[in-house]
């Protein structure tokens, strides 16, 4: 679905993202976890268009769209979300979604009513009449994957919709990943909660200074001592192989 | 003024040089305008459509202070400077900054309206009269060989350096100074290290309007004081201001020069009524290729 | 509020604009509801671009003035029928509203950028206007001619010799029936894909990317469809005066006249350029009937009203008169129909 090809962005003299490659097979949910600054907000933005990419490609279901316009790619099935939610705040939830929904709907009752179908999937179908502005941060980042997922996409790429949540919130969202998931949409997300990166998907890769340092099975790379150092700093994976040796 | 096929007409270097020194002059006028624009937009990163209104009522104050109490219009800075700090302090502090909620966007709205109260008022209180101040030694001056330089004139040049030399030690070297830049760069920061912003931001507006005050002062003894004056200046301010990078200093001095010149070149060659057009193609240029100006770091 | 309530209030607005002036029968009155009815539509013109899509224009005398001019230079110069000047008026100002458009959305100008860069094209204007005085009559302006045949009234576009209805109500009725048309527009806008992707821009502008909205060729849109309806208000105040000069054209008070209804009404809705119209020129009215004589007809007094009423409606109004009505109608019906 999802073929990234050697990518580099640099700003300045910094190198965000380096050679970084990825592959998201279709029907799949796929995570990028790394740490804070590791550049993966950068990658998003370069496979959705809002960068455009020093060299490398990106292929989306068979077509190059290296450097296309965001718009386009939205049209063509991938849709992103933003980390920091950016909601259309004086419009209802009903509104918000329907934005989306227009991206493949002209008809303005139609576009509102695929919008009522779409808050149910997420379950916001309570909150259709309340503005936007007034929602809680769960509420913003469930409009956020509900505004998506009215374009139709074929691909999600989904930008930490569960930071900020408590537990009781995120075990909520989880199934409403999958069910998307199940509807036939392959997902790519950035995700911090490892709750939710284990238990939702197929396959991760591990971003860190903008390299890929990392990629495999869950769980498998969350045990890599590669990626154990890259969270939490040079030695850590030693340490803790130390300990878990002492407590067994 | 002919349309299409006209030729420029060619003049000797002499009237060349002396439109381009008495650019030099006249840029000095926007400068002085100018300067506390760009303080203002630099630190509060709105754009004061009321700056012209506020020249035009600082140029009234300083005319009724000569017609009313005999007091010389350079003198007469030693009063409007102080008040217009004052007058900008509380106008920030007490209507622009509670009116508009911390949006760019409304700010701009309401000191749009600022400027249309200030001015009608201007309108009903003074009329619509031309009023000009004739300071015995306004038509005195040096002979610069190719043009003839009055002392109002020279007085502008030298003040224009001197707010801005002013200015900037006053932003580097003073404690209110380096809060002042502090907020400007980095507004939350600020606040978090327990620097009020309101009253910072007050002070800069403040700052702003005194500059202004100055430059009426400056101004009045050639130029007529009447409710239109400021709007006369206001676009050619945005202008310097946008050409210099907006927040920059310097940028407002060099801009203003640079201005002048094109504007009394653009005369001399397109005529006394097309040449200004100069400014507006300068302004639209820049705001579409350059909008961080010459001097600029970042576009708002 | 409901569908059927904002149907029924139109109705009632629309009915009384309608009959008002034939029940006033005043020279006077029938005036003030013409000039009204004229900002109402000017400030719908930069409602469109301001309210709904968040494109703050200072300088929406560039489009009025070019309509004027357009609209009276191709009578004075070439005897063309003011009926079919009207659409070369309007064309002329879309392309022109086009490139200025084109121009800033191009090179990405927002915010405070945008409102410099209308006001300099409006100055621009201005200047040129004044010095092209080979085709625009330079200073002095454009005097059309006057129609003295009542036969002709309606063929020259002019209403001073027509039969007593005309002569009383022409004029009222035409821009009556501008506004009909414009609010129209922006009725069926604000319920169309174009008017939800127009707000989802000025809500957020990269959301509204990610979102698959071409943002560029919206605010375009927006741009040209604000420009017809200005372009509308030039062609209808020369065929009313006569007349056109740069400074009436392209002068910085036509500009922000587009402004004051709107925002003082509401913006970004249908209805608020006409209610905040109504409110300044009633308010203006009713202090020139009240103090006027005090004030002994001086200059500017509407002014520091209009501008002293933007600004309290800033501080306390965000939404303008029609959030204020809204709150009310809202508190009356028991908030059963918010």
């Amino acid at each position: 679905m999802l073929e990234v090809q050697g990518i580099n962005k640099s700003f300045g003299g910094l190198h965000a993202v380096s050679d970084a490659s990825l592959f998201v097979p279709a029907g799949k949910v796929v995570s990028l976890i790394g740490p804070n600054g590791a550049g993966k907000t950068t990658l998003f933005a370069l496979i959705s268009g809002f960068l455009r990419p020093d060299s490398g490609t990106v292929i989306f279901d068979g077509t190059d769209i290296t450097g296309k316009a965001p718009h386009l790619i939205c049209q063509m099935g991938l849709v992103r979300t933003f980390q920091v939610v950016k909601p259309f705040a004086s419009l209802t939830v009903r509104e918000n979604i329907a934005v989306g929904a227009h991206t493949r709907i002209a008809d303005r009752k139609a576009a509102l009513a695929k919008a009522d179908g779409v808050a149910l999937l997420v379950g916001m179908d309570a909150m259709l009449e309340q503005s936007a502005g007034d929602l809680t941060i769960a509420g913003r980042k469930r409009l956020e994957l509900a505004r998506a997922l009215a374009t139709e996409p074929k691909l999600l790429l989904l930008d930490e919709v569960m930071a900020g949540l408590n537990a009781t919130e995120i075990a909520e969202l989880v199934p409403v990943i999958r069910t998307i998931r199940d509807t036939g949409v392959t997902i790519l997300l950035i995700e911090h909660v490892m709750q939710a990166v284990m238990s939702l998907s197929d396959y991760t890769y591990v971003l860190n200074q903008g390299v890929m340092i990392a990629e495999g099975e869950p769980k498998t790379v969350t045990s890599s001592p590669d990626v154990i150092e890259a969270y939490l700093g040079h030695g850590a994976a030693e340490r803790l192989a130390k300990m878990e040796a002492r407590d067994a | 003024m002919e349309l299409l096929g006209f030729s420029l007409p060619s003049y000797g270097w002499s009237t060349i040089f002396g439109s381009t020194i008495s650019g030099v002059f006249l840029g000095s006028i926007y400068a002085l305008v100018a300067v506390g624009l760009t303080l203002i937009y630099g630190v509060l990163h709105i754009i004061n459509f009321a700056h012209g209104a506020l020249l035009m009522l600082a140029m009234y104050a300083v005319y009724f202070l000569w017609n009313i109490l005999g007091i010389d219009p350079y003198l007469a800075m030693l009063i409007v400077v102080p008040g217009g700090f004052a007058f900008g302090y509380g106008l920030q502090r007490f209507i622009i900054g509670k009116a508009s909620h911390g949006k760019d966007e409304i700010t701009l709205l309401v000191t749009l309206g600022v400027a249309i109260v200030i001015e009608n008022m201007a309108l009903f209180f003074f009329s619509a009269t031309e009023r000009s101040v004739r300071v015995p030694y306004d038509l005195d001056g040096i002979d610069l060989g190719v043009t003839y330089a009055v002392y109002p004139e020279l007085a502008a040049l030298v003040g224009s350096f001197l707010i801005t030399l002013a200015l900037w030690a006053f932003m580097t070297r003073t404690d209110t100074g380096k809060a002042i830049r502090a907020v400007s760069k980095e507004r939350q920061g600020a606040q978090l290290v327990g620097i009020n912003v309101d009253h910072i931001f007050a002070v800069t507006f403040g700052i702003g309007v005194a500059c202004v005050a100055a430059a009426a002062s400056l101004l009045v003894p050639t130029y007529a004081v009447h409710p239109q004056i400021g709007s006369l200046f206001v676009l050619i301010a945005f202008t310097v201001v946008v050409l210099g990078g907006m927040g920059s200093f310097v940028g407002a001095l060099v801009g203003g020069f640079l201005i002048g010149v094109t504007e009394q070149l653009g005369r001399l060659y397109l005529g006394e009524s097309l040449g200004v057009i100069t400014i507006s193609v300068i302004f639209i240029f820049v705001l579409l290729f350059r909008p961080t100006g010459l001097f600029g770091v970042k576009a708002g | 509020m409901s569908e059927r309530a904002r149907l029924s209030g139109w109705t009632i607005i629309l009915l009384t604009l309608a009959l008002l002036p034939l029940y006033l029968h005043s020279a006077r009155w029938i005036d003030f509801l013409e000039m009204t009815l004229f900002v109402a539509v000017l400030g719908q013109g930069w409602n469109i671009l301001g309210g709904y899509g968040g494109q703050y224009s200072f300088g929406n005398a560039l489009l009025f003035g070019t309509g004027a001019y357009i609209q009276a230079l191709l009578q004075f110069k070439f005897g063309i029928s003011p009926w079919i000047a009207m659409w070369f008026a309007i064309a002329g100002v879309v392309a022109v509203g086009a490139m200025v458009g084109f121009l800033s959305f191009r090179y990405g100008l927002r915010g405070s950028y945008f409102a410099l860069i209308t006001l300099a094209f409006a100055e621009a204007f201005l200047v040129l206007s004044r010095s092209l005085k080979s085709i625009t009559e330079g200073g002095s302006g454009v005097q059309l001619a006057l129609n003295q045949d009542p036969a002709q009234a309606i063929a020259t576009f002019q209403f001073n010799f027509a039969g007593p209805f005309l002569k009383e109500y022409g004029f009222y009725y035409t821009i009556f029936t501008i506004l009909l048309v414009t609010y129209a527009i922006t009725w069926w806008m604000e319920r169309s894909r174009f008017g939800a992707q127009l707000v989802a821009v000025r809500e957020n502008e990269d959301a509204a990317l990610a979102l698959g909205i071409n943002t560029f060729k919206v605010k375009l849109g927006a741009i040209c469809l604000s420009s017809a309806i200005t372009a509308s208000c030039g062609v209808y105040y020369v065929q009313k005066f006569l007349f056109i000069e740069p400074g009436i054209a392209f002068g910085p008070s036509k500009s922000v006249e587009a402004l004051f209804a709107p925002i003082i009404g509401g913006l970004g809705t249908v209805v608020g350029p006409l209610l905040g119209s109504v409110f300044i020129h009633g308010v203006g009215e009713a202090t020139k009937m009240t103090i006027g004589q005090a004030l002994g007809g001086r200059p500017g007094v509407d002014l520091i009203l209009f501008g002293t009423i933007l600004i309290l409606v800033l501080a306390f109004l965000p939404r303008g008169l029609v959030g204020l009505v809204e709150a009310v109608w809202k508190r009356l019906s028991g908030g059963r129909d918010a």
